[in-house]
């Protein structure tokens, strides 16, 4: 089944207006902070951002914000319980009638890979269980990046970060596999969950649209490429975050109740092709080409997508 | 008195008939012993409608705390309780939600802390948790219990102080103690504690505001810091002006702190909570035996009520804090915090002693209050101050050391 935008298919369908002001703290070429403007144009600015300790904390330093929306930082591992309480004192001052209806907001947690995927699991888990209605928006740049980017559960293998360095014993450095949160939050069985990728707009509109239909836990992944995590040249930014998707190292896609679609096919470019861009693998070509490790990457990406193609086939 | 109202029930009972009476509008919980009765009666209440509330169980007391602070930062009436290991796992929200001002009120039933792991009580939990920023209040009785949870809300709402608020009470001792409590009348409550609706938080669609904002550098952080420990200041008085008008509505007085028979007395033991009682029979002996002795009961912990702490104990012969928690490398905690406001007063006690005792709800016996009134003479006569001194008796000491060999025998098979 090929999946089909119902809205966006022309990037003049955008809506101009932004939410995310320019000026931020943030380092130039962030890709979670252009995931998190194209997220805005649909959200709104009727929101409160959840906030959870990463590098998007700097957003709100006081007495500034980029954002025409509300603010709450809370801790590390519990943004979501954050949105459960902003959640509910908002569901129950409206039906004691202590707040107009039309005052009413939506409630967007905003935290890293390693909020996401480590710390605020258990609060996570705990937020999806109870139908909390709120959104999920995690930046995923695969490392704990705010701390100067050590290893996290969402390093991919291969990658070097500070605490996962390439050395002797483990040349190649990280040697885990990235952990698959999609699949953590699709085992919950919340109403949606999406991964998007800023290079591509559409895709993303798309998908926070088609969201808002959904009461309950929204989840979004958006891919986040770091150049100063990952090595990179600030301008190659967009190509980084084309490169991943075309290469078949970040899937889009969707599960709506549970029923994951993938919302572009790729014609998987080598890995090579994304991995030289970036410092954070340049110790699997030089000074001597780590083969193993790159035929290893190479390798679990074809594996995903046999695994697609045959659910695609089979399902 | 009118004994209209007056009913038998345990403090953790009281302490939920406490978030009844003063209508809360969110209770976000976690089970932990003992505190559970305090939730499930809460529950109960809310399943039914005899509280008009959402009643919500989160994955832990670090979730429950955050979504306690962030409730009430969107302007809900929050009430939440926890125990020991439950307070410390939501450590780092106390902080928090104390620099969100956001006005809530947490029942502490205090429990010692592992490790060994135990559920009976001490302080070493609650005054964990002195350094957060929240308003702590300790009480002695059940009937304490209910009235202490009105005057948190009242003086954590109030926009001088704009406080969460902890109140005390001590596992077992008093949390599965069954009380006389009169409980006030709905309408005099409300005449007493006017709606929450603070003008300074609150997310709405029309006004976006932030909260928790990250600050760069130390004169700004500093600069909200210091707020606080001033909005905590500010406790001091409107606790004062709070307990007068609780006094004119329920009859009921409370101060910072209580002097029990201490008018006359030359010596006086400090204590706190719930063990405070046995500490007050323990001084209707002594004065039997001839002993002049008082005990102050510390009420209020934060903000530290230094003024009325030294207008009580100055010109005492001699002082004993009794501390029921231990800093291991120092001794009591609120010895510490004691000694430090008697220290510039040219009348200070001449004997300044530290006990610690009732660790882990280890009894302390009437043998034990003796032994304590007969040092704490002996060091004011002699001007010098002794401890820390553990509380331990004989009988517990020969107790002790059976469990030891039969553990060694156990491990050696022998």
């Amino acid at each position: 089944m090929v999946w089909e935008p119902r809205i966006f298919k022309d990037l003049h369908q955008i809506p101009r207006v932004e939410h995310v002001f320019p000026g931020t703290p943030l380092c130039a070429g962030c890709g979670g902070l252009e995931s998190l403007r194209l997220a805005a144009k649909i959200l709104g600015n009727r929101v409160v951002y959840v906030n959870a300790a990463g590098c998007f904390t700097n957003l709100a330093s006081f007495p500034f914000t980029p954002l025409d929306a509300s603010w709450l930082y809370t801790t590390m591992g519990s943004a979501p319980a954050g949105a459960q309480g902003v959640r509910d004192a908002l569901d129950v001052l409206i039906a004691k009638g202590r707040l107009p209806k039309e005052e009413d907001v939506t409630v967007v947690v905003l935290g890293g890979d390693g909020s996401t995927y480590d710390m605020a699991l258990s609060s996570t888990s705990g937020a999806i269980t109870r139908h909390l209605d709120f959104y999920y928006f995690c930046y995923d740049n695969e490392a704990y990046g705010n701390t100067g980017v050590q290893l996290s559960p969402a390093t991919p293998y291969g990658a070097r970060t500070t605490t996962s360095p390439c050395a002797v014993l483990h040349p190649v450095g990280a040697m885990q596999e990235k952990k698959d949160i999609f699949e953590i939050w699709r085992a919950h069985n919340p109403p949606y969950i999406a991964t998007v990728s800023p290079r591509f707009p559409l895709d993303l509109e798309e998908k926070f649209t088609r969201a808002a239909a959904y009461q309950g836990p929204k989840l979004f992944l958006g891919f986040a490429a770091c150049p100063t995590g990952w090595l990179f040249d600030p301008a190659y930014t967009p190509d980084v975050a084309r490169l991943a998707v075309e290469c078949g190292f970040w899937p889009l896609k969707e599960a709506i109740n549970g029923m994951v679609t993938h919302t572009y096919v790729p014609k998987l470019s080598p890995v090579e092709n994304y991995l030289k861009l970036q410092g954070r693998f340049r110790h699997l070509f030089e000074p001597t080409l780590q083969k193993e490790a790159i035929a290893h990457i190479q390798g679990s990406v074809n594996a995903y997508w046999e695994r697609v193609n045959l659910a695609e086939r089979t399902g | 008195m009118d004994q209209k109202n007056q009913m038998m029930m345990t403090g953790n009972l009281a302490a939920a008939w406490g978030a009844r009476l003063a209508e809360v509008d969110y209770v976000p919980a976690f089970p932990i012993t003992p505190q559970t009765e305090i939730v499930e009666a809460l529950s109960k209440w809310c399943g039914t409608g005899e509280l008009n509330a959402r009643f919500v169980t989160l994955d832990s007391e670090h979730s429950m705390m955050t979504a306690a602070g962030a409730a009430a930062a969107t302007g809900a009436r929050v009430f939440t309780a926890t125990s020991s290991q439950g307070l410390l796992y939501a450590f780092e929200v106390l902080y928090t939600v104390a620099g969100w001002r956001a006005p809530l009120v947490l029942v502490n039933v205090s429990r010692a802390l592992a490790s060994p792991i135990t559920l009976e009580p001490d302080h070493n939990d609650v005054l964990a948790a002195r350094d957060s920023g929240f308003v702590q209040i300790h009480a002695e009785t059940c009937q304490e219990v209910v009235d202490s949870i009105l005057l948190a809300y009242r003086i954590g709402e109030d926009p001088l102080v704009c406080l969460p608020v902890l109140v005390n009470l001590d596992g077992f001792g008093l949390s599965f103690t069954r009380e006389p409590v009169r409980l006030p009348e709905p309408e005099a409550v409300r005449d007493f504690l006017p709606p929450f609706r603070p003008a300074h938080l609150g997310f709405k669609a029309s006004a976006p505001q932030a909260l928790g904002t990250a600050v760069l550098g130390g004169s700004t952080y500093s600069y909200f810091r210091h707020q606080i420990h001033l909005a905590s200041m500010n406790a001091l008085r409107v606790h004062e002006q709070a307990a007068t008008e609780f006094e004119q509505c329920f009859g009921r007085r409370y101060d910072v702190v209580e002097g029990y028979r201490i008018e006359d007395a030359e010596d006086v033991l400090v204590m706190s909570n719930a063990f405070a009682s046995k500490g007050k029979a323990a001084v209707d002996a002594a004065r039997e035996d001839g002993r002049k002795v008082g005990l102050l009961r510390l009420r209020m912990i934060r903000p530290w009520p230094a003024d009325a702490v030294r207008r009580a104990l100055r010109r005492r012969r001699a002082v004993a804090v009794l501390d029921q928690n231990l800093s291991p490398g120092q001794g009591g905690i609120l010895f510490q915090e004691v000694a430090a406001c008697l220290y510039h007063d040219p009348e200070r006690p001449r004997g300044l002693c530290s006990f610690i005792g009732g660790l882990g709800g280890k009894n302390i016996s009437e043998g034990e209050f003796h032994a304590v009134f007969e040092q704490t003479a002996a060091a004011g006569k002699q001007g010098q101050g002794i401890g820390p001194v553990l509380l331990y008796t004989e009988a517990e000491h020969r107790e002790m050391e059976q469990l030891q060999f039969l553990a060694h025998d156990l491990k050696t098979g022998r």
